[in-house]
């Protein structure tokens, strides 16, 4: 790559972003990279469109809501910091870095991924994955065979499974019960993060 | 009639026996040579100068006079003419061949339709097979009848397996990562090579092999072939247990490479054993290092009719029957030309590699599938005939010698010397951008299968220069089945793998959630890793740059270099369409129109009707399992069913490429109809964003727009074929009426569907609600624009609204048509029970369905 600490002085808040997300400087250079090769008006921000224009993206079931994630809420453009502060999600944890620097809940913790995630399912952001809401994901995550009848029926069987409190929705307490034996870290990093 | 196959060989052979050895497979070559016969004769007779012709294919010539004559003489002393002949001799070679083949592929038909494929790999299964024919013919014959031959070798298999794999080879990955390829293919084999050539020296020196007479060369060159790591089936295993791009592609290239090391060395090392050890001077070794020149020639005549190919298709537009036949003769060709030169010949495959891009966009469609299969189905027959000769030659005792030393030192030796593995990962991680962790090292260490190739090329090995060859034949017989049954596949490497990947053993099976949210996160993450550009890497921007600027306009016909840029144009058109859509008056469209004109989807696609129709059939077969649910409450069936619908519908995360490759397997439609669907539901829900965030900001102009038109009834009759207008305007050509007539079909649904998200938030809306429908149903045209179900489209946009690309989704989804009447009936329920509150929407499928039922 040939990156070097000194070029991350082009990087808008390089060092800060640094502090803030734990990237490397070669990443966050690269992260740069992408983020100007996407931005191809050169406006210094992303919006929707820029998204889209990744094609594998339109052969991602759920790719728009996860485009959707990286943008704030009432947001229209994403800046390079708030881009980064997404993608910092799925950097891998490392298990020798002292904890006593970073901040107490780094974005790539377990907890801040299953965050993420349940933010893709909870579109109204009420803190709780309603039915209707586990529904539209599964709509979109599954073929064109399945059924309504049998969406219905796995949507009510997975928050019957989940619901612990019988409200009838998912929490993120009950979200993060639920997956309690998946190994997260390993599902939600990306390997060029290391 | 895996049975009667057999019979049938033994037939051949027993007819063949004993002329066929030689002459058998070396088909292509000879098959013309014995000239037609109008007389019965008795095989044997014919036999023997079969077998005295051609030991390589310079000798043929002389041979096929020799039958010639032989032939002369013996039409001398028959008689008469017979309408019904015995013509074995005339057709002996093909048809032994294509027998063989059959027996082969029953095999395999026999073989993926049982359960034992997953346990047994298709390798063994052909050795096994091999095996079997062999004793068949040995018992037939008592005599080695069919041997491999080095022309056919080296001119008709090697190029069909290399040719595949190179064809396959997703390319862009592959210079990614050709360093690392590199290391492992060059420095691997090397090493491997030398240190398994010397140990055994030295273990003979140390008197652990024994019978074994060879020197020092000898040993070098068995270490060169027996170092040919095939590890083309780990792959197939990495599909099941690891999923790790990088990991495949370095193996994938790995194997292609370091085939090419091997054969470069061995040629080498041949000649040096030819010409006597003695007499090789210091000078030679040097020509030894020779093989860089001889691989970079290679590869500069597999690039160099790369580029011709990729101009020569772009001119076949007229004559698409012979496309696939230009992509075989180059490809072939190449091959052929490296080999002239004796450059190393595999190499070619770069052909295969720099073409692939080029080609696969300038040939049609139907072209393409064609080159893709026969590919696959020469290869998969090469390494067929292979397999089998390696059975067969198992079999056969007077081929072999065996040394228990020689053996077990080799079997340790590969086994230690492929660790190695790790110390080149080691130094390659440090260069790394993305480093291959334990578990990827561990497999690509144990992973050291040796193939067909190895064999090949000991089995052409000359006994007279080299004494110790029968040994070298056992031994690497012994080392192939070794590492093909029991080291590799299924056996141990499977278990191996999950054991290091999952510690604790996970017995319970996943729970719906677990199994519905993994998947999430694996499309989560193919999506940031596709939004965070895994592959930007900075060389690739300018090559990218070039190949753009030059490459492409050279190589790719004008038609297709523009569509290059569809993507683009196509999202440009998308939004143009959702424009016009919106600023026709505003009303209030279904996505289903909305995404007609550039989509061309539903129209297109017929399935998705006859998928509208399945589901109708489906969907009755769910209402049985909630009654069954209702009433008996038998969970665990229930759950099984959700873990089967489960399993068999998620929409797999996408991959850069097929990280699955197989020679006699090629995943094809499953994936590109997931593919389909996919697309065609984000790019409608994309329109629909689209129109939503629009129409939001546009709100005020339109109805601006409205009040200045309101008073000129355009807005309400004439909307529609204004619509087409416009679309017709658009540079893609779209079939207008058709499509939407198609539309209003389905129609319906659409609208219902967004029905279910007013009555959701409006108590007025069911109301009117059916009347819409109605309307659309009846008469499609008059679609009035009415303010109120627009108002009530506002508000559910306002309220989930806030992340603009991801919340109107579902408004696009489709209602099955069965609902619809349920919906009706629910609806017009609703309506009588006045206004419904509104937590009573999520019932609503539910109630319906069961009313139904009742």
């Amino acid at each position: 790559m040939g990156s070097s600490s000194s070029s991350l002085n082009n990087v808008p808040d390089g060092q800060q972003l640094m502090q803030e997300t734990g990237f490397s400087a070669a990443h966050l250079l690269r992260l740069y990279e992408r983020f100007k090769f996407l931005d191809k008006d050169n406006r210094g921000h992303l919006r929707s469109e820029d998204f889209e224009a990744v094609p594998e993206l339109s052969e991602n079931p759920i790719g728009d809501r996860i485009v959707g994630a990286f943008f704030l809420p009432g947001q229209e453009t994403v800046d390079f910091s708030s881009f980064v502060r997404v993608l910092a999600h799925f950097r891998p944890t490392e298990k020798n870095r002292t904890r006593a620097g970073a901040q107490p809940d780094p974005a790539n913790s377990r907890n801040r991924k299953l965050k993420f995630a349940f933010r893709l399912y909870d579109q109204d952001r009420d803190g709780k994955i309603s039915r209707i809401e586990l529904l539209q994901v599964l709509r979109e995550m599954l073929g064109m065979q399945v059924t309504e009848e049998q969406l219905q029926s796995i949507a009510d069987r997975a928050i019957q499974e989940a619901d612990l409190d019988k409200d009838d929705a998912i929490s993120f307490d009950e979200f993060r019960k639920s997956l309690e034996k998946v190994n997260i870290d390993h599902k939600m990093s990306i390997r060029f993060l290391e | 009639m895996l049975l009667l196959g057999v019979t049938l060989l033994l037939l051949a052979a027993a007819g063949a026996d004993p002329s066929g050895s030689a002459a058998s497979l070396r088909g292509p070559l000879h098959a013309s040579a014995p000239p037609p016969r109008l007389l019965p004769q008795p095989v044997p007779e014919y036999g023997a100068p079969g077998v005295a012709s051609a030991r390589s294919a310079a000798e043929a010539a002389v041979g096929t006079g020799k039958e010639e004559l032989e032939a002369a003489e013996q039409q001398h002393h028959g008689g008469g003419y017979r309408v019904v002949q015995w013509e074995w001799s005339y057709v002996q070679t093909p048809y032994i061949i294509a027998i063989w083949l059959l027996v082969a592929s029953v095999a395999k038909i026999f073989h993926f339709s049982q359960r034992f494929t997953t346990v047994v790999p298709e390798s063994c299964m052909l050795i096994l097979l091999g095996l079997v024919l062999g004793g068949v013919v040995l018992l037939a014959s008592k005599k080695q009848l069919y041997q491999l031959d080095p022309s056919l070798f080296f001119l008709f298999l090697l190029p069909t397996i290399v040719g595949d794999a190179g064809y396959f080879m997703p390319a862009r990955l592959f210079f990614d990562n050709l360093g690392a390829i590199l290391t492992y293919a060059v420095v691997g084999t090397l090493w491997n090579a030398f240190c398994t050539g010397f140990c055994l020296y030295a273990a003979k020196l140390l008197g652990i092999i024994e019978q074994v007479k060879a020197d020092l060369m000898d040993f070098l060159l068995f270490g060169a072939l027996i170092s040919a790591v095939d590890p083309v089936a780990v792959l197939a295993v990495f599909e099941e247990v690891h999923i790790n791009e990088m990991l495949f592609i370095i193996v994938f290239g790995e194997s292609l490479l370091n085939d090419a090391v091997t054969q470069v060395l061995y040629k080498v090392y041949i000649s040096f054993v030819e010409v006597g050890v003695e007499n090789v001077q210091t000078a030679d070794y040097f020509k030894g290092v020779s093989f860089l020149i001889v691989s970079i020639g290679g590869t500069l005549v597999g690039l160099v009719f790369a580029v011709i190919l990729g101009f020569i298709t772009r001119f076949t537009k007229k004559v698409r029957i012979i496309e696939p036949l230009f992509v075989f003769l180059m490809v072939y060709l190449a091959y052929l030309t490296a080999e002239l030169f004796s450059l190393s010949a595999i190499l070619m495959t770069f052909c295969g590699i720099g073409a692939n891009k080029y080609v696969e966009a300038n040939i049609s469609q139907k072209s393409r599938t064609t080159v893709k299969y026969t590919m696959k189905t020469l290869a998969s027959i090469a390494e067929t005939i292979i397999f089998i000769f390696l059975g067969i030659s198992a079999v056969d005792k007077s081929k072999w010698a065996w040394d228990t030393g020689l053996v077990s030192c080799t079997l340790v030796f590969i086994f230690v010397f492929r660790a190695a593995v790790v110390g080149q990962t080691w130094v390659l991680n440090r260069f790394r951008l993305v480093p291959l962790d334990k578990i990827d090292q561990v497999v690509m260490s144990y992973g050291g299968l040796r193939g067909a190739v190895a064999f090949a090329l000991v089995v052409l090995l000359d006994g007279e220069r080299v004494k110790a060859k029968d040994y070298f034949v056992a031994t690497t017989i012994v080392v192939v089945f070794f590492t093909v049954m029991f080291q590799f596949q299924g056996l141990t490497i499977k278990p191996l793998v999950k054991w290091l990947k999952v510690p604790r053993s996970t017995n319970s099976k996943p729970t719906i959630n677990e199994e519905i949210h993994e998947r999430a996160f694996d499309h989560i993450l193919t999506a940031v890793e596709d939004i965070a550009g895994l592959q930007g890497y900075h060389h690739w921007r300018d090559w990218e740059q070039f190949d753009k600027n030059y490459l492409s306009k050279l190589l790719l016909r004008k038609s297709v270099y523009r569509k290059s840029e569809l993507w683009e144009a196509y999202q440009k058109i998308n939004i143009r369409d959702a424009i016009s859509v919106i600023d026709q008056g505003g009303n209030v469209l279904t996505s289903a129109r909305l995404s007609l004109p550039s989509m061309a989807s539903r129209a297109s696609f017929p399935e998705v009707t006859n998928v509208t129709n399945y589901r109708e059939n489906g969907s009755g077969v769910c209402l049985d399992l909630q009654v069954i649910d209702n009433v008996s409450g038998s969970k665990v069936e229930e759950d099984m069913e959700t873990h089967h619908v489960l399993a068999g519908n998620l929409y797999k995360p996408r991959r850069r490429y097929q990280s699955h490759y197989s020679r006699h397997f090629m995943p094809l439609g499953e994936k590109e109809r997931q593919d389909r669907e996919v697309f065609q539901r984000n790019m409608r829900s994309r329109m629909e964003t689209f129109k939503s965030t629009r129409h939001k900001r546009h709100k005020k102009e339109r109805s601006l727009k409205k009040q200045r038109r309101g008073s000129d009834t355009k807005d309400d009759g004439g909307d529609k074929p204004r619509r087409n207008v416009s679309w017709q305007d658009k540079p893609v050509v779209v079939p207008v009426e058709p499509e939407d007539d198609k539309a209003d079909h389905s129609d319906p649904e659409k609208e219902e569907d967004v029905g279910i998200t007013f009555t959701a938030r409006k108590a007025e809306t069911p109301k009117q609600r059916p009347k819409s429908a109605l309307d659309v149903c009846q008469s499609p045209p008059p679609h009035t624009p009415s303010p109120p179900t627009e108002d009530s489209h506002l508000p559910w946009k306002g309220s989930v609204g806030s992340p603009p690309p991801c919340v109107s989704v579902e408004a696009t989804k489709i209602i099955p048509v069965d609902l619809q009447q349920a919906w009706n009936q629910s609806i017009s329920s609703l309506e009588s029970v006045s206004s419904p509150p509104a937590p009573a929407e999520p019932v609503h499928p539910r109630v319906s369905a069961l009313s139904r039922l009742g």
